[in-house]
């Protein structure tokens, strides 16, 4: 029953209407990609507005030598704060939204692949970045450093609530990386265009594509340093304290393990971004896709062996700083390469100038800059000289700035017609960029020679007589006309929105994707979804976007009021389901305000609400599950451009499935870290007496449930897929489950004193990790059978069976390393 | 306070590869640059290079001779600054950092006492052997040569050498709370024969 053709307007109305968002109060349920996208730009500009309004005062105090404009205890927040928010709650965030917004339009697909999740990761990073904010308001700003080196940060020396509102702020922030970096990952592999193989893939694509995967195992050792740390602060569990067994050098380790891959995860985009808008600007495709996608991988698989350059002064053995020290430089290659790749590209094309163009030129300038002295401080004998100096802040800001803030700037005069359907009003357009271009310089260039002469960074104020004091002085003249730079260009945007000019559809001639459709976007982007039969950045997008809002492509028509969109074979990109995405809902933020209720109850050490908060958040995600899936079989349906193929709900190869592929990854990171520390406690670090206490046998009581729990479940599976019933093997493998938190939870509780020696504490962090997924473990189970029993379980529809079965594997597996390093603690280790 | 301005061979070995990477810096910024500017002034000059040719080119055959011949400098430079083993051992300083300052001692003086100043002789190297008692401080002397941190729990240890007496200023470089930047100290670097008496040792 293929549906009779409509003209473009009525399918635009037919498709507003299923994919459009209630408005007034209803705009609170929103989960559309357009929605969300633009609201975590907008949130994370202003969280750049008031991370730069940071920067603008400590540059007012550093301004004159023996300041009292702001006294040191003051001081120390507000750059704590610049640092955290600039990183957290601008950087990550921003690109974030704009990969969301972009996405899916690059790539022809109607929305992302979990649009609530998407809004949950929203309010999770709005609610996170206000309790930082309101911090800050009522003067209880963290101020250990954006690093929050221990002990600095630990009890003893920061006993306020300041560290804690960082380590949980950023945690609850965090979550929304980690949702968003699955989110991106599973929407690249199974959500492109038919025909768009993965060497088709729009450059942006890629550049995504790996960002998320750093992402994705990136966070989630500083969200582990960051529980192990609040759990020491509230609970005097050792694990840094050196007078306990721990190491503060832990917390370098953990933190840098992220930090530096972090430094990538945010000019990686950037990157993106101009490996897209250099072509269109320089009028022919990309030169070296194939060489860029390789330098990509490669500094991605680099960052993550580098974080020990930020360390070098912490007394490491000389062969390891050698290592480090030629692996930090050679990330220069793959950052030359996708350099060359662009001059390539303009040389051998035929450039012409814009506003977006101006951006990327200042972008070659400073961050060529910014990354000749990385190279420099690579070098480790320089390093002991520059490091902790105003060399570095002179260093990181030429590369993040230069990397990220003036591509971001380029993407925003590039892609703002597309949001506003208006072009730039160019009067201020021009002047904005020459004051940020100059006062950039001026601020940070002076600031390599404060820091050679001698200026360390983190100081408040400095005497007169050390020939700092007219460098501070211009660097703060610099400063405050970058942000006079910065004010016209928010005008510029205001004006825009008001008085620009209503522009064609593709105002650049570009030729990819999100330019084939009208401006601003409709909702569903697409009327129809494209078929792809070449490199889909050299797209005839004029064209194509009248073909595809006339409805001539696949999904051209509407079906029983759902929300449809297709998912690919990840490689080749041909069409293999009907993916059904949910209707806007309030759920994503009664799920975040009860989140919100956990971290609160944490930080004002209301030690009762956290477990009622967390069984809230339970109970409403069991309530998340409820409008997907079906009762009954579909088989393939009808796609359009006569093809057929099965909705999402019946195929293996859905996007849940790889979601949860991703989250269990994320989770073994995580997991991998703290096997790391305790390794790296019990082998390597200093000052380890030995207590050791024998090993406590009865939580193996629960290693011994939890692989039968296994075992029960692939029976389940195989039960089900012969159309029998797998309940009762779900019911058992819930009571197992259940033994086997509950024998790990004893094992917990019978650790003598674990606050006595870094050695028990680890001991209970290991039985805390195994209880907490074994009992997660029996949710699903739960999950599962409630499912089943309502009737959205088949041999076909088999994704809740088969992702509990994953979840109970790790959970399982995941006790034999905890056992392994349980023997060899209680061994004595040394 | 000047790094640019040294007065020890550490200090002076780094101001050299400094001054040599600043060199080379401009050089390859000037390159860069200068090609990009010619793709949009002058397209013809560059019109004819391959487009393939500028990767190979700029990402594999400029950049990797130039950091491996930095990279060896660097490790040749690094092995110098090294506590190596043998040879005469040189004279051990204890530096004790605490919130916010810091204390010297002399072992390898008999009979001298604590003091806030560091006495240093001058023309020999010294090791410095660096702890901390609550948080993490760093140890740095910008005019003798580069920092090492004062870690609770670590003992970590710098060579450095003053080349001639005079009064040097240190600073505490890793942020380390409130009073992070009044952890300064006055170096004195006194003739070999001064030594003993300005730390109160026997001669
Ligand atoms: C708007 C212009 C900006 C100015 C004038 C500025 C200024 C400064 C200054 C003076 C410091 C040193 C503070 C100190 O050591 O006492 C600093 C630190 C820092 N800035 Fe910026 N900054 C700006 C933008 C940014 C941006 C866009 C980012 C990141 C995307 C950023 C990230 C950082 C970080 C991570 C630190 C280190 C904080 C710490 O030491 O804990 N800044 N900034
Ligand atoms: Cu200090
Ligand atoms: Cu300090």
């Amino acid at each position: 029953m293929s549906p009779k053709p409509t003209s473009p307007i009525a399918l635009h109305k037919a498709l507003e209407k299923i994919w459009g968002t209630p408005s007034g109060w209803g705009r609170l349920s929103a989960v559309n990609h357009n929605i969300l996208g633009k609201r975590f730009m907008v949130l994370a500009l202003v969280f750049f507005a008031i991370g730069g309004i940071l920067a603008m005062l400590i540059r007012a105090q550093l301004a004159t030598p023996n300041s009292a404009f702001v006294g040191p205890e003051l001081y120390n927040q507000i750059f704590t704060m610049h640092g955290t928010v600039m990183m957290f709650l601008f950087a990550i965030p921003m690109f974030e939204g704009l990969a969301m917004y972009m996405l899916p339009k690059l790539l022809g697909a109607r929305d992302l692949a979990f649009p609530r999740i998407a809004a949950y990761g929203f309010w999770c990073y709005l609610f996170g970045g206000t309790i930082l904010i309101v911090a800050m308001l009522a003067g209880y700003a963290p101020n250990a450093g954006w690093f929050m080196y221990t002990p600095l940060s630990s009890g003893t020396y920061t006993p306020g609530i300041n560290a804690d509102v960082w380590l949980l702020g950023i945690t609850f922030v965090e979550i929304s990386a980690v949702t968003a970096a699955i989110e991106l990952i599973v929407t690249i592999l199974k959500m492109r265009a038919p025909g768009m193989s993965l060497t088709r893939m729009p450059i942006f694509g890629w550049y995504m594509l790996v960002t998320a995967g750093m992402m994705l195992i990136g966070f989630p050792p500083l969200i582990l340093g960051s529980m192990l740390l609040e759990m020491e602060r509230a609970f005097d569990l050792p694990f840094f304290d050196p007078t306990r067994g721990g190491d503060p050098l832990l917390w370098q380790h953990l933190f840098w393990l992220f930090g530096h891959p972090e430094v990538y995860i945010i000019f990686l985009p950037a990157a993106g971004v101009l490996s897209t808008m250099i072509p269109t600007f320089a009028r022919r495709p990309l030169v070296g896709y194939n060489a860029i996608i390789v330098a990509i991988v490669a500094m991605a698989f680099l960052s993550f062996g580098l974080w020990v350059h930020h360390m070098f002064t912490v007394g490491i053995p000389h062969l390891a700083l050698a290592f480090f020290s030629a692996a930090s430089a050679l990330v220069a290659i793959p950052t030359a390469v996708q350099i060359f790749a662009w001059i390539g590209t303009l040389a051998s094309g035929r450039p012409k100038f814009d506003i977006p163009m101006l951006y990327v030129v200042g972008f070659f300038i400073v961050f060529v800059c910014g990354g000749l002295t990385g190279v420099m401080l690579a070098m480790v004998p320089f390093n002991s000289q520059a490091h902790d100096t105003y060399f570095v802040v002179a260093h990181l800001h030429y590369v993040l700035v230069g990397g990220f803030v003036f591509p971001m700037l380029a993407a925003l005069y590039y892609w703002l017609p597309h949001v506003t359907g208006r072009r730039s009003v160019y009067s201020l357009s021009v002047p904005a960029f020459w004051l940020i271009l100059v006062g950039f310089n001026l601020t940070f260039f002076l600031m390599h020679l404060t820091g050679l002469m001698g200026m360390p960074r983190r100081i408040s104020t400095y005497p007169s007589n050390w020939g700092w004091d007219w460098l501070n002085l211009l660097s703060s003249v610099g400063g405050f006309l970058m942000t006079m730079g910065f004010a016209l260009v928010l005008i510029d945007i205001i004006m825009q929105f008001r008085f620009g000019r209503r522009t064609s559809r593709n105002p650049w001639k570009a030729r990819t994707l999100e330019w084939a459709m009208p401006t601003p976007a409709p909702s569903y982007n697409f009327a129809a979804i494209p078929e792809i039969a070449g490199r889909a950045d050299d797209l005839d997008v004029n064209v194509l976007g009248r073909d595809l809002a006339g409805g001539k492509g696949y999904l051209g028509f509407t079906r029983a009021d759902r929300q449809e969109t297709l998912g690919v074979d990840m490689m080749s990109g041909e069409p293999d389901q009907v993916i059904i995405l949910p209707q806007p809902t309030y759920l994503p933020l009664w799920t975040a305000l009860a989140t919100g209720a956990f971290f609160l109850g944490l930080l004002f050490k209301l030690y009762w609400l956290p477990p009622i908060a967390a069984v809230v958040v339970i109970v409403l995600f069991f309530l998340w599950t409820r409008p997907l899936g079906a009762r009954r079989n579909m088989g393939p349906i009808d796609i359009g451009m006569g093809k057929a193929v099965p909705v999402d709900g019946e195929v293996r190869d859905n996007v849940t499935w790889w979601a949860t592929l991703c989250g269990i990854t994320a989770d073994t990171t995580l997991y991998g870290s703290l096997l790391f520390g305790a390794l790296y406690l019990a082998l390597i670090a200093p000052g380890w007496t030995d207590p050791a206490p024998p090993l406590d046998w009865l939580p193996a009581i629960g290693l011994v449930t939890a692989l039968a729990a296994m075992a029960l479940l692939r029976r389940a599976e195989v039960l089900n897929a012969g159309n029998r019933s797998p309940l009762p093997l779900l019911l058992a493998a819930l009571g197992l489950g259940a033994i086997t938190a509950l024998a790990l939870l004893a094992g917990m509780l019978r650790i003598p004193d674990p606050t006595s020696h870094a050695n028990l504490s680890l001991r209970f962090v290991l039985l805390t990790y195994c209880a907490v997924h074994a009992g997660v473990a029996a949710l699903l189970a739960l999950h599962a059978a409630l499912r089943y029993r309502a009737g959205f379980v088949s041999a076909v529809r088999a994704t809740d069976i088969r992702i509990t079965r994953a979840w109970t594997d790790y959970a399982a597996l995941a006790q034999l390393p905890a056992w392994a390093i349980l023997l060899l603690l209680a061994g004595g280790a040394r | 306070m000047s790094t640019l301005d040294p007065a020890g061979p550490a200090a002076g070995n780094i101001a050299t590869l400094w001054w040599v990477m600043f060199f080379g810096a401009v050089v390859l910024f000037a390159l860069v640059l200068g090609l990009l500017a010619l793709s949009f002034l002058r397209p013809a000059a560059i019109a004819s290079i391959k487009p393939m040719h500028w990767i190979i080119g700029g990402g594999l055959i400029m950049p990797v001779p130039i950091l491996l011949g930095l990279l060896i400098a660097a490790l040749l430079l690094g092995e110098q600054l090294l506590p190596k083993p043998g040879g005469v051992a040189p004279m051990r300083i204890e530096a004790h950092a605490s919130q916010w300052q810091w204390r010297f001692a002399y072992p390898d003086a008999p009979g001298s006492a604590e003091t806030d100043v560091l006495h240093l002789p001058a023309g020999e190297p010294v090791d410095i052997l660096v702890t901390a008692e609550d948080v993490i401080h760093s140890f740095w002397i910008p005019r003798l040569g580069g920092k090492i941190d004062a870690i609770p729990g670590h003992e970590n240890t710098i060579r450095l050498e003053a080349d001639e007496p005079g009064v040097y200023r240190g600073i505490c470089a890793e942020y380390c709370g409130e009073g992070h930047e009044t952890m300064g100290f006055v170096v004195e670097a006194h003739a070999p024969a001064d030594f003993p008496a300005a730390v109160g040792a026997a001669p």
